[in-house]
């Protein structure tokens, strides 16, 4: 079998801030209301993390666990694993009422970094990105397309759809294009 | 003549040269310098012509509110129209012309209108519309064509790029002058997250040109260590050359910042629209000086005494060596002693006021300049430059006492604060009758959603217009906007020392028994040529509304927006209707405050990410093949791959041919693909499809119809059973966000307690279909699954591996062929399609696009959403009954589907049609019925809804909607055509090829 191809095969720029695509990530799309019995022994076996609370995203080592709505999750572990992960999922929730599925080809990642990431975003999104705080996930849209991004380390980590991921990087470069920082 | 100072100017550095061109004409000017200043310096007055009479226009302001001059700037890409010179930044290299004259600014044909101006009064437009009508087409509309108009329209691609930026604070301060200073100093120490705009390049607005001291230091310092208090704040933003163009519901703001316009091609963007969302808006936008109606105001030389005072003390430029100031207050006599102090000489100053006795003419006596009160200038002397006034009283009727001769002329009729920020959201004015403006009524302001106000203003905006005043209407709305936002601010009494001044008085006319032959002259809308002639013809005419004397009149629609020339007009017209100045109102102030460049509100939607472009994860391969593309929703498909200099209809004839005879591949990823999963999924499809979804056996495929509660036919697709609880909904490709959608809407909604989940899995597979009859060679040479009718018969589909990939085939055909459609995580989509295509090359396999898509779909007669449906059209219409259950007790669109309309027998149904002579019906075409109707057009009994030539019957086959659908199979139509013929045509069966579908089940 083929290696797992990204949407732009790692593509970069390097303005006053970087972009990369990163990827591929493993990612499930988890549906289940927040207290059905199981569900956050299957959130820990799939990613190790715990339950996020509501627009949060709760991270440990390549893993996370996010909240999208009042009953959709994200979560995020290494490409490989995601059968794995959809395994122990079900069995965590057998006989309760949801929904996972693997989602990982369906978008594309990226990463901006540097000390003034977050003004590449404030072009971008509608978002008070001095009040994002440490481990919230925001759902957003950058320019015309939905998309979520959260701090992480020196920047940002920002999911969008596969299919835009070539729009999503032109916006990102654009707004990211060495003088026309914000401050 | 005008021309540079020796010495002075506090805004420009004297010791670098920039060097621009106008008109073709080199010039030099200073860093520091507006284009206006520059142009004055080098004595160029002249700016461009009036729109209407092209007269004469010089230099009338020195701010945004500069009615004359604007200039065509730049070339290429980087040409911009309209661009007013008094706030644009001199650069080096700049190149600028006037506009709206012929053949030259110097000589202009258009002045004729000047001559025939009673030809064009008041209305000239309504009235010409009106009667006589052929006149409108044939004389005016020409001329008017010819001589209207401003700027150029650029010819070339913009070279520059523009952004947004998202912006969000507790307080919005707009207006960087000492009263929006202290208010930010006010609510940046109380903690508030504030931003503070500033339009212009500098800070501090009025107070340091006319010499304010506050604090016992002189303006200046007193704003720049404002400036350096505030950069230390991290919780205040400062920004200038950002103007707040409007104020929107919510607290939200759009703001214009010019990045670039100064320094074009440094590689920034030219400009950046801010989008942002205050707490509260405070509008701290200083005031805009009134012009006096006088004859002759337009001539050019005759400037705003504040505007001319600016250009003194800001960028050192005399605007003549002798000037006459007309004035009705105070304020003026500051642009008499600072021309005195400049070296200039100050030959009158004629004040309308009878007495005159505040601090300031006491000064300006005292160095020996002449007051003459209770004066009027009647008229001014000179056509394309003020060579003197004729002087007369105020009281008169327009007699000449004296003339004086001189080469400017400074006015003031008092001060108008700028009241648009306060306004756009619905704040209300009241008449300030000492001051003869209206200014923001703080009982009623604009309110949020909250019901609290929504702006506070502040300063010369707020009425408060002197310096003293200003700076204490800062600190003290600054506390109050700070209060609000639940702050505890600490009070600040900065003191400004200025002089007393005496009280104005309102002066609407000069003189103010002046007869027509002067009122002909008296200027109110500079751009546009509206005088106070034109507004008394609007009233006399039965305009009462001020609202329908602007537009009759074009008083304030000139790019300024009335800027100058609102309160003079409406005093005017409030005059001839007997009718005092708060009966008659203003007009509505819109956003923007002043123009926004179509650049920035566009911002990086351009070129590449001008839209989001969806491409699949073989978009790469069709590309490099040379496909030629299409759009398809806002995915880009492959259309056909034309091979060397095939063409499209060629490659689509191929395409179809090889696909019939051989074996295709179509990249059919943009499919939508829908997860529905729970206890009551299958009652929940049962709801959403026209068929019976829940009886399908697991592993099995089934096609089916999804309609709107109207019962109208709304998407497609093959639904697959996964398992006991899952379904997977295939939808159209442009179908498949709305249907997620339309689903969730349902869950969310109506059947809330329905235990179903979705979750929309599009992207998630890249989708390879196989189609033909050497199909099932091209997979077996892949190797991995067993693909023979026995173990994968039509209408089902199995996971595996195929060539090493992980996949799950489905056995659906959209073609009539035997079919493979193959699905594979998207990540190895690329690489999975590459070997398709490397192992189809042994059985001749080509790729196809959406073209031959269609044509083979319409030779089997299957409908396609969006060609056979508009939206208007039931499945019953397209002989689809067979795919609606009648055992279910409901589903979406039942009972829409009842409604007699829709059940009536006379409804136009899908029929197929074939051309007597073979050819092609033209698309859109429709089939002619006898007669015709009320309103003289033919009669129609249907219409065409798809419609190709078909390679593989080598004819024209068409699929269309007739009355009677297929009862009228064996009778002969006509349908219109392009030309303007009809061709006949015979209705068929709309299974054009093989109508027993054995091909696709082998």
């Amino acid at each position: 079998m083929s290696e797992p191809r990204t949407a732009l095969g790692g593509a970069a720029f390097d303005g006053f801030a970087e972009v990369r695509e990163i990827g591929p990530l493993g990612m499930i799309t988890l549906r289940a209301k927040a207290d059905v019995p199981g569900l956050a022994e299957a959130v820990k076996a799939a990613t190790g993390c715990a339950l996020p609370a509501q627009r949060r995203i709760v991270t440990q080592g390549g893993k996370a666990a996010g909240w999208m709505s009042p009953d959709e999750y994200l979560l995020i572990l290494p490409y490989a694993e995601t059968d794995a992960a959809l395994a122990a999922i079900g069995a965590a929730l057998r006989g309760q009422h949801h929904l996972a599925v693997a989602v990982s080809d369906a978008r594309a990642v990226f990463r901006v970094e540097g000390t003034k990431a977050a003004q590449v975003l404030a072009k971008l999104a509608p978002v008070d990105m001095a009040r994002l705080e440490p481990g919230e996930l925001r759902r957003t849209r950058t320019a015309q397309v939905a998309a979520a991004f959260w701090a992480d380390g020196e920047g940002f980590t920002l999911v969008c759809f596969r299919s835009v991921a070539g729009y999503v990087m032109g916006l990102l470069s654009h707004s990211a294009q060495a003088g026309s920082e914000l401050s | 003549m005008s021309t540079r100072l020796s010495r002075g100017g506090r805004l420009i550095d004297r010791s670098a040269t920039c060097r621009f061109t106008f008109n073709g004409r080199s010039m030099t000017g200073h860093p520091g310098d507006t284009l206006a200043s520059a142009l004055l310096a080098n004595d160029q007055l002249l700016v461009g012509r009036s729109f209407k009479y092209h007269r004469a226009r010089g230099l009338v302001a020195s701010g945004a509110e500069e009615p004359n001059g604007l200039v065509n700037m730049g070339s290429g890409g980087r040409f911009e129209p309209n661009q007013r010179v008094t706030t644009t930044e001199l650069f080096e290299g700049l190149e600028a012309a006037s506009q709206n004259h012929w053949p030259s600014l110097e000589f202009d044909v258009g002045v004729v209108n000047n001559a025939v101006a009673r030809f064009l009064p008041a209305g000239f437009y309504y009235k010409t519309f009106m009667f006589p009508r052929p006149f409108w087409k044939h004389v005016f509309e020409p001329v008017i064509r010819q001589s209207a108009g401003l700027g150029k329209a650029p010819k070339d691609r913009d070279a520059d790029r523009y952004e947004h930026a998202y912006a969000f604070c507790d307080l919005l301060v707009a207006g960087g002058g000492v009263a929006g200073l202290q208010a930010a100093l006010i609510a940046g120490r109380a903690g508030a997250r504030v931003i503070l705009l500033e339009q212009a390049a500098h800070w501090g607005g009025r107070a340091p040109v006319d010499g304010d001291v506050i604090d016992g230091k002189p303006a200046g310092q007193w704003v720049d260590e404002a400036l350096q208090a505030l950069a230390k704040m991290e919780n205040v933003t400062t920004r200038a050359r950002c103007m707040v163009a409007g104020v929107y519901d919510h607290g939200y703001v759009l703001a214009e910042e010019k990045i670039a316009d100064h320094t074009p091609g440094d590689g920034r963007p030219k400009k950046r629209l801010w989008r942002i969302r205050a707490g509260r808006i405070l509008a701290a936008t200083g005031a805009l000086e009134r012009p006096l109606s006088f004859a002759g105001n337009d001539v050019p030389g005759v400037m705003l005494a504040g505007a001319m005072r600016d250009y003194v003390v800001n960028h050192a430029i005399s605007p003549g060596d002798r000037t006459v100031v007309v004035t009705n207050n105070d304020d003026a006599y500051r642009t008499a002693i600072a021309l005195k102090e400049a070296g200039l000489e100050i030959a009158c100053v004629i004040d309308a006021r009878a007495i005159v006795s505040g601090a300031l003419p006491a000064k300006a006596r005292a160095m020996g300049i002449r007051v003459e009160a209770g004066r009027a200038v009647v008229k001014v002397k000179g056509g394309k430059r003020v060579t003197g006034v004729a002087m007369g009283l105020q009281a008169g009727e327009g007699a000449v006492l004296e003339e004086i001769a001189c080469d400017a002329v400074a006015m003031s009729g008092g001060w108008s604060p700028v009241v648009h920020l306060w306004s756009h959201c619905g704040g209300k004015l009241i008449w300030d009758e000492a001051q003869a403006h209206f200014r923001p009524d703080a009982t009623r302001p604009p309110t949020n959603q909250d019901g609290a106000p929504m702006v506070h203003a502040a300063g010369a905006a707020n009425g408060a217009l002197r310096g003293d005043a200003a700076l204490a209407d800062g600190a003290r709305v600054g506390l109050e906007a700070a209060q609000a936002l639940g702050l505890t601010p600490t009070a600040a009494s900065p003191t400004a020392e200025v002089p007393e001044e005496a009280a104005m008085e309102a002066v609407w006319i000069m003189p103010q028994g002046a007869g027509p032959q002067l009122r002909m002259k008296m200027w109110l809308d500079f751009q546009n040529d509206v005088k106070v002639s034109d507004v008394q013809l609007a009233a006399r005419e039965g305009y009462e509304s001020v609202e329908h004397t602007k537009r009759y009149t074009t008083l304030g629609m000139a790019t300024d927006q009335g800027k100058l020339s609102n309160i003079n007009g409406l005093a005017v017209l409030a005059k001839s209707l007997n009718a005092g100045i708060p009966q008659v109102g203003t007009t509505t102030f819109r956003p923007p405050y002043t123009p926004v460049t179509f650049g920035a509100l566009a911002g990086e939607s351009r070129g590449e990410i001008f839209q989001p472009l969806r491409r699949t994860p073989m978009h790469g391969w069709h590309e490099a093949q040379g496909a030629y593309m299409e759009p398809v929703g806002l995915w880009r498909r492959p259309y056909c791959y034309p091979r060397g200099n095939e063409s499209h209809e060629a490659a689509v004839r191929r395409e179809v041919l090889n696909t019939r005879n051989g074996v295709g591949l179509l990249d059919a990823s943009t499919l939508g693909k829908i997860i529905v999963k729970g206890p009551d999924a299958g009652r929940f499809l049962d709801m959403l499809y026209t068929n019976v979804m829940s009886s399908l056996p697991v592993g099995k495929c089934r096609y089916g119809l999804m309609c709107n509660e109207q019962g109208f036919l709304s998407d497609d697709g093959v639904v697959a059973r996964i398992d006991e609880d899952t379904w997977l909904c295939h939808t159209t490709s442009g179908g498949a966000d709305r249907i997620h959608a339309w689903m969730e809407d349902w869950l969310q909604c109506e059947w809330w307690d329905w235990q179903v989940y979705t979750a929309n899995v599009t992207e998630q597979y890249a989708q390879v279909a196989v189609v033909g009859p050497k199909a099932r060679l091209v997979l077996e040479k892949l190797g991995g699954m067993d693909v023979s009718k026995e173990t994968l018969p039509f209408m089902q589909w199995a996971d595996g591996t195929l060539g090493g990939f992980p996949v799950r085939i489905y056995r659906i055909s959209f073609s009539g062929e035997l079919s493979y459609e193959i699905a594979v995580p998207a990540s190895h989509g690329a690489a999975f399609w590459e070997a398709c295509v490397a192992a189809g090359a042994e059985f001749g396999a080509m790729p196809y696009g959406t073209e031959a898509l269609h044509v083979l779909r319409a030779e089997k007669g299957f409908i396609m959403i969006g060609d056979e449906t508009d939206g208007t059209v039931i499945p019953q219409d397209l002989n689809l009954g067979w795919a609606i259950s009648k055992k279910k007790a409901d589903y979406l669109g039942k009972r829409g589907q009842e409604r007699t309309y829709l059940a009536s027998p006379d409804r136009w149904k899908l029929a197929g049609f074939e051309t007597l002579d073979g050819s092609v019906i033209p698309d859109g075409a429709y089939i002619l019925a006898p007669g015709f109707n009320a309103n003289a057009q033919r009669n129609t009994q249907g219409r065409v809804t798809s419609t190709y030539f078909s390679p593989t019957l080598g004819r024209g086959i068409c699929m269309g909607l007739i009355r009677g659908g297929l009862d009228r199979i064996g009778e002969e139509v006509e349908f219109n055509t392009t030309s303007g013929g009809t061709v006949k045509a015979r209705v068929v069966d709309p299974v054009f090829y093989d109508k027993d579908g054995e091909k696709q089940n082998v």
